[in-house]
């Protein structure tokens, strides 16, 4: 018995483990080579930064000769702002229809979640259109409004699904307590979706960090490039500085992987949530 | 402290009448239990008195101020939930203290009335626990600490004690009796379990399809049910009712007279309880035995009588029968229950 459940479990890990060395080796290999030189990397791209292949020539082009530092901030920018209102607006919509009883609420709730089925780049041109007539183009602005239309869906169809679990009863003890809607949602609803709320800000946020369909079409600025767009300056028609696209790359990867560190012990929690009563 | 009136009140969810026209006034520091089977309105009256469902028609006054048009917190009610409905985030003490703290109390007298409620429901060990680490038991204390500290003028229990286990449910149950009678405050409380309703309350209100069937102190409930269905609903095991005719003022089983009856002649109901039948051996009740069930103290035997109708008898814990013995019961005149073919109670 022991034995056996000793090696299901074995099997278990290592097919576990296979999958993730799977996963991790392009990111390995983007960490690896993005501290060699051009030459190094074409030479030997599985070899380790030792010695002669080591070069920092990537990292220095990136922090020092370009305006990575800029693009960086506007990635920030777009993705936190973003979320923040993804998250807000969409659990504030979640509460409403899955809180109250209103005339067209099951049809309201169907049509925000229309837009999980409708990929948002469909809208391309029309979206351009709107954004240049609002003076909106080569603005964060334009980028932050498209990713909370992007990330609204999905983010109220999984808010929906757990808000409707937490207890009436404790919503009506907070109504009696004397507190408004308002303070219901804020003090009592959202403590309580906690790791929901990790997990919807995790699959929302790395769609916006990655993208390079909106940032090219809508803010392709100088001073509104984001990092995505960013690293395209150094992909060139006829010659490509690896070095440097690796390094950029590499360095964007940490803020994503930051806070998927801090989200992820909810994260897992929001996933699970449900699956185990207690 | 108050009292509370009901007048008039209506309720329908869309086409569906679940409170029909209910008046009822409870008397200040009267403990009043709703009871009545699922889906007969109660805890929907309940949530109209507390502000949490709204009245299609009627009014409700709470001492002599109308408070239909308010907001839950301004009604001077406090609720304690099946379910406790705790903030699993706060720890006991902020559970107690949240509605004061929003109400905008002082903080040291929030500490005073946390620390009094605490001491009343013994939870001054634990005032740090998240409501996880609590029992249920624990978790309902908790629950109704939160509604002492509001100091309501009525409180308000919806089925508080049908999430705990049978022993721990006789426990707070005499817990909760010892509350009322130290705060002496108004007290509705919601169950659709009689014997909570027969050892809590002052006076009983039984509910069928949103109407009161019957209010009165469990004695007269007891004693003088108006109806088959107050009849059945109170005691345990529920009485007996046999088919059994009227001849010249007597009511008659297969021609044996039980009581006597000043009615017209025809079919009747006869309820009989369970713990008023007694062994005898002449007794009208015959039949043979088909379960028999020992408790030790007390057994229940179930009859199968003469003309196929069964009969359930509480008898001392002395007596032993097997399947198929043959048993008969007697029962007082003045025990016996009559009722008329609508299922009123026509005794005399």
């Amino acid at each position: 018995m022991l034995i056996t459940q000793r090696l299901s479990s074995a099997g278990i890990h290592a097919v576990l483990i296979a999958y993730s060395l799977l996963a991790l080796f392009p990111l390995a290999l983007i960490v690896i080579n993005s501290f060699k030189s051009k030459k190094a990397i074409f030479r030997d791209p599985t070899g380790l930064p030792l010695g002669d292949n080591f070069s920092s020539k990537g990292y220095d082009s990136v922090l020092n000769n370009s305006d990575f530092p800029l693009y960086f901030g506007n990635s920030l920018t777009v993705t936190c702002v973003s979320l923040v209102l993804i998250l807000l607006l969409g659990a504030m919509a979640a509460h409403a229809l899955s809180e109250y009883r209103f005339p067209g609420d099951s049809l309201i709730g169907l049509y925000l979640i229309l837009g999980i089925m409708v990929p948002i780049r469909l809208g391309t041109v029309a979206l351009l259109q709107l954004i240049v007539d609002l003076g909106l183009a080569n603005t964060l602005t334009a980028l932050i409004l498209v990713y909370t239309a992007q990330g609204l869906p999905i983010a109220i169809f999984i808010f929906t699904e757990f808000l409707r679990s937490v207890s009436k009863e404790i919503k009506d003890s907070a109504r009696i307590d004397g507190l408004s809607e308002y303070r219901i949602f804020f003090e009592v609803v959202i403590p309580l979706v906690r790791p929901v709320i990790a997990t919807v800000a995790v699959f929302s946020m790395i769609p916006i960090w990655n993208d390079l369909w909106f940032p090219l079409i809508l803010s392709p600025g100088e001073e509104t490039r984001t990092v995505t767009l960013g690293v395209q300056q150094f992909i060139g028609q006829y010659t490509v500085n690896w070095g440097a696209v690796l390094a950029a790359l590499s360095v964007a990867i940490l803020p994503v992987l930051v806070m998927y560190i801090i989200f992820s012990k909810q994260l897992i929690r929001g996933i699970t949530a449900g699956a185990v009563k207690g | 402290m108050a009292t509370l009136s009901l007048k008039g009140i209506n309720k329908s969810f869309g086409s569906v009448d679940v409170i029909r026209d209910l008046s009822l006034d409870v008397n200040n520091g009267e403990f009043i239990v709703f009871v009545g089977p699922s889906g007969c309105g109660k805890s929907t009256l309940l949530r109209m008195i507390a502000g949490l469902e709204t009245l299609t028609d009627g009014a409700i006054s709470i001492g002599d101020k109308r408070v239909d048009h308010l907001p839950p917190a301004n009604r001077g009610i406090a609720m304690v939930f099946q379910s406790y409905a705790l903030y699993p985030h706060k720890d006991v003490r902020g559970n107690l203290g949240f509605a004061l703290k929003h109400a905008g109390i002082e903080k040291q007298e929030i500490d005073k009335r946390v620390n009094n409620a605490s001491e009343i429901l013994g939870l001054s060990e634990m005032m740090e626990r998240k409501p996880r680490e609590l029992s249920g038991g624990q978790r309902q204390r908790v629950a109704i600490g939160r509604a002492i500290v509001r100091e309501p003028d009525v409180f308000l229990f919806d089925e508080p004690l049908s999430n705990l286990d049978a022993a721990l449910r006789v426990h707070m149950r005499i817990e909760i009796l010892k509350l009322h009678q130290r705060l002496r405050n108004t007290m509705v409380y919601v169950t659709h379990d009689q014997i909570e309703a027969m050892t809590l309350a002052d006076r009983i209100v039984v509910l069928r399809d949103g109407r009161v069937e019957q209010v009165g102190t469990p004695l007269e409930l007891y004693k003088k049910p108006v109806n088959t269905f107050v009849a059945a609903f109170i005691g345990s095991p529920a009485m007996n009712f046999l088919q059994a005719n009227v001849q010249d003022s007597s009511v008659n089983l297969e021609g044996e007279s039980i009581c006597t009856l000043n009615a017209k002649d025809g079919p009747v109901q006869l309820g009989v309880r369970p713990e008023h039948l007694v062994v005898s051996d002449n007794g009208p009740f015959k039949g043979s035995v088909s379960v028999f069930e020992h408790l030790g103290g007390e057994s229940f035997v179930h009859l199968a009588l003469a003309d196929e109708q069964s009969l359930v008898a509480k008898l001392d814990g002395e007596y032993i029968f097997n399947p198929g013995d043959e048993c008969s019961l007697a029962i007082k005149a003045e025990h016996c229950h009559v009722f008329d073919s609508a299922g009123r109670n026509i005794t005399e």
